[in-house]
């Protein structure tokens, strides 16, 4: 005993370190078991699927019996499909005029209500409640108001002097109706998330610019827009990833028409993965989905951070 | 310059507007505004809900009074028929119920394995431990419908068709939360969890005594948004489950959408009667919604 404390006493870093390796397996041994549930349901739910998703593209699979091996198959018949082509054009279309309006409405809403209002917080609540209804409730919504012969959309036209427009027959008329209720349920996200990014830009730098005498408009374009910068970078990745996955308003107002209009490219995959039971198929559209999600994003991160450098 | 710049700030207090209060005109400038800001928000606001207070005015009306080209656009008539016919054609709220199982179960399974795994991958070291987070995290990048077809098939080769079992389990891997939840608890200061294992508390204790009562915005946020993406989900229960008595709202939505047609009213009622809930939930943890967006990180 004696003995053993004097070489404690002597050597400490020897006698410590069974102890802190002991803790160190603890620690690891903790860290693996709280993160198991997790990893267990990623493994089995996320990891394994992505991997049958990138063996049945290159399978043809009915869903029954067993897939059959044919190489690069679908993804030849993909590139000289015509339909994929036009759902990809159409979901370019829809994110291109859809992404911008939802952003630089989201900014204004947020520029708005940035600073003291009567009634402020009610008012971002009530530019919010979009957001947190279903897409299946809004859809719903959407049909009736922009139905082409009872509905209000063309009953207000018509009050002011315009025509009516056939929301349901004119394939322009009706990726327009759509994108109107993307950019509705998802204006009220882009406004709180630079309304946390206003937050975070500090009152001296505007106090600065005001004793400059800047004009408004002028703090806007040279302060607050690139303060915001991450912010807006935040909000670009997410609204272009989820509009290329957009599919219950379409589903449920459009169902894709007039004559494949508004045929997304997640609409073209579940048709042909589950009504049309081409299971292959469909995965090697899950995969060309991915890659284009995928390039997207990187590509906006590289932008994002030559911004941030300049 | 700053002798003259730091007084009104100094009497006024560190507001954004204090040099403005400076001088009368610019007082009356501002107050303009401010009235500008409030009419513009006002209005626009208007636009925004017009869709729901719409929704309202049909689902209280009968089939025929909104049909007719002058039709008022504010309600003339109060008729509950819209609601009582198709609560009594259709198993309204077993849908209902089918739903709350699901977000609700989902809500409690979500919030324990995001609460632990975030935990782990944010204060604990272990192997593999930054190669498995980016793998998770690198599937946020991942859109669900990529790997449907597949997870499809795993739900039917574990005889989960039609069971709400079989929707909640793969929306578990959802890299969202447990992002969210590391980035939490990595702003927990280590001093705090240093001084809990000085005290003689393993990593578990910790975790029990000092990490979980620190995350309550941390579970609002998460409850709030699994809560809100489980309840209007529509793709995946839209594969899953295909019997009607195991629909869920939006399932029943569409399927009414398909036997009533135009009939506007009874959709409009259903529908109204459909997101209820979720507005509700908003209107009592509305805090969080905006709050959770600034804490977590997401900016």
């Amino acid at each position: 005993m004696a003995v053993v404390g004097a070489a404690a006493l002597e050597q400490p870093p020897r006698v410590q370190r069974p102890g802190r390796r002991s803790r160190r397996r603890g620690e690891a041994l903790a860290g693996l078991g709280l993160a198991a549930p997790a990893l267990a349901v990623f493994a089995v739910f996320m990891f394994v699927p992505l991997v049958m998703t990138a063996y049945y593209s290159l399978t043809r699979y009915t869903g029954f019996g067993d897939p059959r091996f044919q190489g690069v198959e679908n993804f030849t018949q993909i590139f000289g499909d015509p339909l994929f082509w036009r759902s990809l054009a159409n979901t370019a279309v829809f994110t291109v005029v859809s992404v911008p309006l939802s952003v630089f409405g989201g900014l204004g809403l947020a520029l708005l209500l940035n600073r003291a209002l009567p009634g402020r917080g009610l008012l971002r609540a009530l530019f919010y409640v979009p957001v947190v209804i279903s897409a299946v409730s809004a859809g719903i919504i959407a049909r009736w108001i922009f139905n082409e012969n009872f509905g209000i959309a063309n009953r207000l036209l018509s009050g002011v002097g315009l025509p009516e427009v056939g929301w349901q027959t004119s394939g322009p008329a009706a990726l327009a109706s759509v994108v109107a209720v993307q950019v509705w349920t998802s204006l009220g996200f882009a406004m709180v998330v630079y309304l946390a990014g206003l937050q975070g830009i500090s009152g001296e730098v505007y106090e600065a610019a005001a004793l400059d005498g800047a004009s408004r408009w002028r703090v806007l374009r040279s302060i607050t827009w690139p303060l915001l910068g991450p912010t807006t970078f935040f909000i670009l990745v997410y609204m272009v990833i989820t509009s290329f996955q957009v599919f219950d308003i379409v589903v449920i107002m459009t169902g894709g028409g007039p004559a494949n209009a508004t045929t997304f490219l997640v609409n073209y995959a579940y048709d042909t993965g589950f009504q049309q039971r081409r299971q292959g198929y469909a995965a090697a559209l899950g995969v060309v989905l991915f890659v284009i999600v995928m390039v997207l994003t990187l590509l906006q991160w590289r932008v994002g951070r030559r911004r941030e450098v300049a | 310059m700053t002798s003259t710049s730091a007084r009104p700030r100094a009497v006024t207090g560190p507001g954004r507007s204090a040099p403005a209060r400076a001088t009368p005109s610019r007082r009356g400038a501002e107050r303009r505004m401010t009235g500008w800001r409030l009419t513009t928000a006002v209005v626009l606001a208007a636009v925004v809900i017009f869709p729901l207070y719409w929704m309202a005015v049909t689902a209280l009306s009968s089939p025929g009074a909104l049909t007719r080209p002058d039709a008022a656009v504010y309600p003339t008539e109060l008729r509950w028929e819209n609601f009582t016919r198709p609560l009594e054609q259709f198993p309204f709220l077993r849908w209902a119920a089918n739903s709350l199982t699901i977000a609700v179960v989902s809500v409690a399974l979500t919030v324990v394995i995001n609460l632990a795994a975030g935990y782990a991958f944010a204060k604990l070291d272990f192997p593999l431990k930054n190669v498995l987070f980016l793998a998770i995290v690198g599937t946020l990048m991942v859109p669900v419908q990529v790997v449907m077809v597949a997870q499809f098939n795993l739900v039917v080769d574990l005889g989960l068709v039609n069971t709400p079992t079989g929707v909640v389990l793969p929306r578990l891997a959802e890299a969202f939360g447990l992002f969210l939840a590391r980035q939490f608890m990595d702003a927990v200061p280590d001093e705090l969890l240093e001084a809990a294992r000085v005290d003689g508390a393993g990593a578990l204790r910790t975790f029990v005594a000092i990490v979980l009562p620190l995350s309550k915005p941390l579970v609002a946020v998460l409850v709030i948004f699994t809560f809100m993406w489980r309840w209007n989900e529509f793709i995946w229960p839209l594969i899953v489950l295909p019997d009607p008595d195991a629909f869920t709202l939006p399932l029943g939505l569409r399927f009414l959408q398909q036997q009533f047609g135009n009939d506007y009213g009874s959709l409009m009622a259903m529908s109204l009667l459909s997101i209820l809930p979720m507005l509700l939930v908003f209107a009592l943890f509305q805090r969080y919604f905006v709050e959770g967006v600034a804490r977590t990180g997401l900016r």
